[in-house]
């Protein structure tokens, strides 16, 4: 099974320096403060920010004085892989994932002007098709900015993959299950810094300049996707003007 | 926050406005607020939908696997309801909060399904006594805006509706032994028939007068109300009261006359939206959370 085509293509029919389809959209629920959906390709999930608020009963222990804390947790749908598996809500997988977007965001946020409140970050994954951390983490950036959630700067994540001594960027499932080496990386496009990066696999030291590059040009991509979308200007023209009762 | 809390006064606000025969919204007791369905929203199911009443919010999931069938029932199917809380819809339902919730949907709407006339279990078996279809209904709750088990109930509906179950062969194999047989072509299926399937009604008390389609705020305003599952014939499959306070004897037989009727509508307005979507192109595309 060829991941890359003699022709240069993969097996979806992508480039290997080509994103999947991105479509986004913010403010999908009422009820939570800010919210937002992403489909890359068919990985779909959606966020919801609650706060800052009152830190909740369960969890005074963790307030700071000086900043606020992150609580995030992931859950994957029952029917989002192909197999329906039953996930319980705490399982392992689930928790590392939490606690790996937890500390993407406290890197970004401004925590320090909301001192001894919390922050919850709610993600649900509706469809998964590899990436997940990466949809995820674009999906959260999305909705910080719908709440209106102070940041330094956009956070944007991409996958990647090497084959053949080419790197494979945003792979999906079947990619992830080949076996390559797959690096995801959580950057700030404006300020150029690296704030989460994982590398799963065995590669060369001399490629991996080439896979870090690759990660970077994707999260690139993605914000430049991101910031095109117009609700992200209309979002923050509204938070200038007085807000109305529903919007 | 997602938790509704409401004063005194508040209280009494909608009690009295509700005697009045107006709610909050404009709508008379016996109306619904808008319901949005959607159905094939997922493409890794046999069936889904999406639906969207007031400001609540779920998606369904219907997935079929092979298995063996109940000792008791040899020539039936099985279906299993579950219901999961994602804490998108409320912070409380992190963790393991949301179980409760989560176990009292799914007991409902097991009740109301496994009797003999909401779904012919009959059509899922494939061997007796070997192999059924097990059809597993998950249920996700995004945002709970009021009314959960009727939004509930419908989405189930449509889900199972849009459930396209593989037709399978069974052929006679080596030793008296019977092989099933998968098709290969993924469109060749046989939808669930839905036609006697159940939808919930929730009739809650509010001082005196019942109202239909509670939101969120209604609800902290009713002590009891009455749960129960309407047939497209006005049939009733079950019923059951929830809540702390009490009815009067004598206004119960009301609240089943206007849920009855209320549900025979409901199934109308549901069956000619299914309707329509299906005979719509294939290729439409679904707007999803777009």
């Amino acid at each position: 099974f060829e991941l890359i085509s003699d022709e240069g293509y993969r097996f979806d029919g992508r480039k290997p320096s080509e994103l999947r389809r991105v479509r986004c959209n913010m403010g999908v629920f009422t009820q939570a403060d800010g919210s937002a959906y992403i489909e890359q390709g068919n990985t779909k999930v959606l966020a919801a920010i609650y706060g800052p608020h009152e830190a909740s009963n369960n969890m005074r222990s963790r307030v700071c004085l000086d900043k606020c804390f992150i609580n995030c947790e992931f859950s994957q749908a029952m029917f989002s892989s192909a197999e329906r598996k039953k996930r319980s809500r705490g399982d392992r997988k689930g928790k590392d994932m939490s606690a790996h977007i937890k500390q993407t965001f406290e890197a970004a946020v401004r925590t320090q002007l909301y001192p001894r409140s919390q922050i919850d970050i709610y993600l649900q994954v509706l469809h998964s098709d590899g990436s997940l951390y990466c949809a995820c983490v674009n999906a959260a950036t999305l909705a910080l900015i719908d709440a209106g959630i102070a940041m330094k700067d956009y956070v944007c994540a991409c996958s990647a993959s090497l084959t053949k001594e080419t790197s494979l960027i945003d792979i999906n499932h079947v990619e992830e299950l080949a076996g390559c080496a797959e690096f995801s990386a959580a950057i700030m496009p404006k300020l150029d810094q690296i704030i989460y990066s994982e590398l799963n696999g065995r590669i060369h030291q001399d490629e991996l300049g080439q896979l870090v590059d690759a990660v970077t040009n994707g999260c690139k991509d993605i914000f430049a996707v991101i910031d095109r979308f117009e609700v992200i200007t209309d979002n923050t023209e509204i938070a200038v003007s007085p807000r109305s009762l529903h919007s | 926050m997602a938790k509704v809390m409401l004063g005194e006064s508040e209280k009494w606000f909608i009690i009295h406005g509700i005697q009045d025969d107006m709610r909050n919204d404009g709508r008379s007791c016996e109306d619904y607020r808008h319901i949005e369905v959607e159905t094939g929203v997922v493409s890794n199911t046999h069936g889904s939908s999406r639906l969207r009443l007031g400001s609540s919010e779920l998606l369904v999931g219907v997935k079929v696997e092979l298995g063996s069938p109940d000792p008791k029932a040899p020539t039936e199917g099985l279906i299993h309801f579950h219901v999961d809380c994602s804490p998108n819809a409320d912070p409380s339902f992190q963790g393991r909060g949301g179980e409760d919730l989560s176990a009292n949907i799914s007991c409902i709407l097991t009740r109301i399904y496994c009797n003999k006339s909401s779904i012919d279990l009959n059509t899922l078996g494939i061997i007796p006594h070997k192999q059924c279809w097990v059809v597993h209904v998950d249920v996700l709750i995004l945002e709970c805006g009021g009314n959960l088990l009727d939004a509930v109930s419908v989405a189930v509906k449509a889900a199972l509706h849009n459930t396209g179950v593989p037709n399978i062969q069974v052929t006679d194999g080596d030793e008296g032994t019977q092989e099933i047989s998968l098709p290969d072509d993924p469109n060749d299926v046989k939808f669930i028939n839905t036609i006697n399937a159940p939808v919930l009604v929730t009739i809650s008390k509010v001082g005196s007068r019942h109202v239909v389609d509670a939101s969120a705020e209604e609800e902290l305003c009713c002590n009891a109300s009455l749960v129960m599952g309407v047939t497209k014939r006005g049939r009733t499959t079950g019923m059951r009261k929830m809540g702390g306070g009490s009815l009067d004897p004598e206004s119960i037989p009301e609240m089943i006359g206007t849920g009855k009727n209320i549900g025979r509508q409901l199934h109308i307005s549901l069956d000619k939206l299914l309707k329509t979507e299906q005979g719509m192109a294939e290729d439409i595309e679904k707007a999803g959370y777009l």
